[in-house]
């Protein structure tokens, strides 16, 4: 394995290495692709961008030979080029680090990096050796300190990122394809991953870089590209565009304003929790919450929001701490007592836990109530269909029948099904986890601008969330964990990214006195 | 739900389609009598693949139905010989009870210690059919030994049908109303639908793949009375093997292996479509082997029909296709 120095980007990026165009690809009865245009240059990052569903997942599987288009041309140095298979896109050069990383947990770092294409000895057989060395080369070369010969299981998400990145170089790659790169890091594992695009692009790599975050297309990228709705919106360099111009391209239409909190009526206090530890995940979290209040939690993935929020409802036990719900101590041992008690929980991964997608709409919903349209374990159907219309009307969820299975909405659609069903509970207290996280900016707006209503209806809302901009816009308090325990809580005027941010990471300065 | 009631119009045309072939040959099998006929002999696979439904659809499966069947069978003979004077009340409670006792040992296992459902299943049926082996040292109870009432009840005519008949029928019309209105059929519903989601709406998994396993156990006891009075006799390997037939009638019936999904109705058709094969084929003089053989290809056909509904249509990223969906 060598990295080519000899393509300088000076002189080649007039002419893209790889271009995709007037590409077209239909799926039976959607356009997925329609006529898109696509460049990448040798040492540039093209940042791809475009609300969920705006059709670059299917472009990075056009480009990597898992799907074929329908129409149009890829070119490759100017010459049209086919790949029928992945092996023909690894062959050319192309290579992914996909979104969902495809990676054995049973396998050693060497034998993940070279699955596919090991090399052999002269027996034909796994040539480990060789294997070994050259992964031990190309980790050295992207500044990871991962040995070749551990299982993947052994390693932390971030390394088994770079794990990721260390397959996709391991062909010799010309045009590497990045997609959503950072959604599972933290800060720090950001920072370096944005050294490591630093480093491919000195390399002479063309860098295809996909994400939803405008922080870091701004400071990654050299150029950028627009889906929406599977068509080529527009194209250009980053330094010749503002963020709401950006943003305007891809939603069509201007987003006035992305955090809508409304003002609500804050009242008396309806959770406190004291003193609540876990053996091993977190310790001594305190806090209250008021009516109408969103109480924001803030951290580094990893730091045990969702753990403590996992123990409050129920699903784990704590080793010691009290809850009390307007000042009743409430004995919470599983989800059931803490839906009784008022507190309900939408889990971060809404697809594992959210909907039951071969059930029907109606029923989803009234699951976690059921016991209240029931008389002796007997369903009052009726009651159960008054129910489900209730809540599905309150949030506006257009189908065609409440019998419709679940797994025939639409994703967004899908969510409100959950939300329904959550607030068929009539709870006191939710808990949203990462409640945007991979979604596009129009249903974010959606769920935030619902979000503060639930607010100003008397509910006390608590979200957990690691996106800072969320965070100072939607919430009234923010506690901040790091590492199992809560660092600081802040409100009003010491809300910033920096303090924010500072606590996270555990940075101490002196005015941290309080 | 509405690709599975269409498959079960697919399987009930296969039926009736089925017995119409037979019909042109040996008309005198489509007779009423010899439906009911049918049916009868078709009872316990029903009323087993009704328990076996509830377990499998909470992604679990039980292996040992037809081993708790021959023990139960075995104990409630054993208790006929003993006291022969006892009512069939009796015998029918304890059946119930001791089936649901050991489809309760299965469910402990699985629910507190977490233990595979196929490894804890496939250990408690050598278990079952070894201590049925304990219990007599592979002694037969034959027709003699066993007194009249025990052994004519399920025979005894019920409006043109025996009472075997009428107890899938009732077996059938329970858990059709248990699945359909019940919280607990709506739980096993959820957690094989997707457990992570049972779990935060408060539905305990293990305890309701518990409920599930004694819901098998209990109609496996059941059945295992009815089949030693029907057929006179109990040894050791009554219904050897026959918990497979009960697997492959609710997998015909469209009863996802995966759980989740799978009705009442299409569980019954599956145990009927099975029947009406064993018992159509050798009336028109197909050997015992295309028996085996086109029950086996029905099995291929309904996990391939499951696997191609299962399959995803693609995602609607246009804004205009969404519209026209």
């Amino acid at each position: 394995m060598t990295f080519q120095a000899s393509e300088q980007s000076g002189d080649t990026a007039f002419a893209p290495v790889l271009s995709l165009d007037n590409i077209t690809k239909t799926f039976p009865g959607v356009k997925a692709l329609d006529g898109v245009e696509l460049h990448l240059y040798a040492g540039e990052v093209t940042a791809l961008i475009g609300e969920n569903g705006a059709g670059k997942s299917t472009v990075v599987k056009t480009l990597t030979g898992i799907y074929q288009p329908d129409g149009g041309q890829i070119m490759l140095d100017g010459k049209p080029v086919h790949f029928p298979t992945p092996q023909d896109a690894a062959d050319a050069g192309v290579t992914a680090i996909h979104q969902e990383t495809v990676l054995f947990d049973e396998l050693t770092v060497a034998e993940n990096v070279f699955i596919g294409h090991a090399p052999k000895n002269r027996f034909g057989l796994i040539d480990t050796k060789a294997m070994h060395a050259k992964t031990t080369e190309i980790l050295a070369s992207i500044g990871a300190p991962i040995d070749a010969g551990v299982k993947l299981k052994d390693l932390g998400i971030a390394s088994r990122h770079l794990v990721a990145i260390a397959r996709a170089l391991s062909v010799e790659a010309r045009v590497v394809i990045m997609d959503e790169p950072t959604a599972a890091l933290s800060q720090t594992e950001i920072e370096e991953l944005y050294d490591l695009v630093d480093t491919l692009k000195a390399q002479g790599k063309a860098i295809l870089f996909i994400s939803h975050k405008f922080d870091e297309i701004f400071r990654i990228a050299d150029r950028f590209t627009v889906f929406r709705d599977g068509q080529f919106v527009g194209a250009g360099k980053m330094a010749d565009i503002k963020e709401a111009e950006l943003v305007q391209m891809m939603v069509g239409r201007a987003v006035e304003q992305l955090f809508p909190k409304r003002h609500a009526e804050i009242g008396d206090e309806v959770l406190k929790v004291v003193g609540y530890s876990h053996p091993t995940e977190f310790e001594d979290i305190n806090f209250t919450l008021r009516r109408g209040e969103i109480l924001g939690f803030y951290g580094l993935v990893g730091a045990g929001r969702s753990e403590f929020m996992q123990s409050l409802i129920g699903i784990t036990r704590p080793s010691k701490g009290v809850v009390r719900i307007d000042g009743t101590v409430q004995v919470i041992r599983s989800p059931a007592d803490a839906i009784q008690a008022g507190i309900v929980y939408v889990p971060e991964d809404r697809g594992k836990q959210g909907a039951i997608v071969d059930m029907p709409i109606f029923q989803n919903v009234t699951l976690p109530s059921l016991h209240k349209t029931s008389r002796n374990g007997f369903i009052r159907l009726a009651e159960e269909f008054a129910m489900a219309r209730e809540y599905t009307e309150r949030l506006d969820l257009r189908a065609a029948s409440l019998n419709t299975n679940v797994g025939a909405l639409s994703g967004g659609n899908q969510q409100k099904v959950v939300i329904a069903k959550w607030l068929a509970t009539q709870p006191r207290v939710i808990i949203l986890d990462e409640p945007t996280k991979g979604i596009d900016i129009g249903s974010k707006a959606a769920v935030h601008d619902f979000m503060s209503e639930l607010a100003a209806q008397g509910l006390s809302v608590i979200m957990v969330s690691s996106e800072i901009p969320e965070i100072l816009g939607m919430s009234d308090r923010v506690i901040v964990m790091r590492e199992g325990r809560m660092v600081v809580e802040l409100q009003g005027d010491d809300l910033s990214p920096e303090t924010l941010v500072r606590h996270a990471v555990g940075i101490q300065t002196k005015g941290d006195a309080a | 739900m509405t690709h599975l009631k269409s498959r079960e119009a697919i399987l009930f045309g296969a039926i009736l389609g089925l017995l119409l072939v037979v019909a042109t040959r040996f008309p005198g099998f489509v007779a009423p009598e010899n439906l009911i006929a049918v049916f009868t002999d078709t009872s316990p696979l029903i009323v087993l693949a009704m328990g076996q439904m509830a377990v499998i659809l909470t992604r679990c499966i039980d292996l040992s139905v037809a081993a708790n069947l021959a023990l139960t069978g075995m104990v409630c003979a054993m208790i006929n010989v003993a006291a022969p004077d006892l009512p069939v009340g009796v015998i029918l409670t304890v059946a119930l009870a001791m089936g649901a006792m050991l489809g309760a040992i299965n469910g402990i296992l699985v629910w507190k210690l977490s233990i595979p459902p196929i490894v804890v299943t496939l250990g408690t049926m050598t278990i079952f059919r070894g201590i049925i082996f304990l219990l007599t040292e592979g002694k037969w109870i034959n027709a003699h030994e066993m007194s009249p009432q025990f052994t004519g009840f399920p025979r005894a005519d019920l409006l043109g049908m025996p009472v075997l008949g009428w107890i899938a029928v009732l077996v059938s019309a329970v858990m059709l109303l248990a699945m359909a209105r019940t919280t607990l059929g709506r739980s096993i519903y959820a957690v094989g639908g997707n457990p992570h989601a049972a779990v935060y709406t408060g539905i305990d998994v293990g305890k309701t793949q518990f409920a599930a396993f004694v819901i098998s156990g209990m109609l496996a006891g059941l059945t295992g009375y009815l089949w030693v009075a029907r057929y006179s006799v109990a040894y050791v390997d009554i219904a050897g093997g026959f918990e497979l037939d009960v697997v492959a009638a609710c997998v015909i019936g469209g009863v996802s292996i995966a759980g989740g999904a799978g009705t009442v109705v299409g569980t019954l058709l599956g145990a009927l479509f099975l029947g009406v094969v064993k018992n159509a084929l050798p009336v028109v003089d197909i050997s015992p082997f295309w028996q085996l053989a086109i029950s086996g290809a029905a099995i291929i056909i309904a996990v391939a029909f499951n696997a191609q509904s299962g399959r995803t249509k693609g995602r609607v990223i246009l804004k205009s296709a969404e519209h026209a969906q």
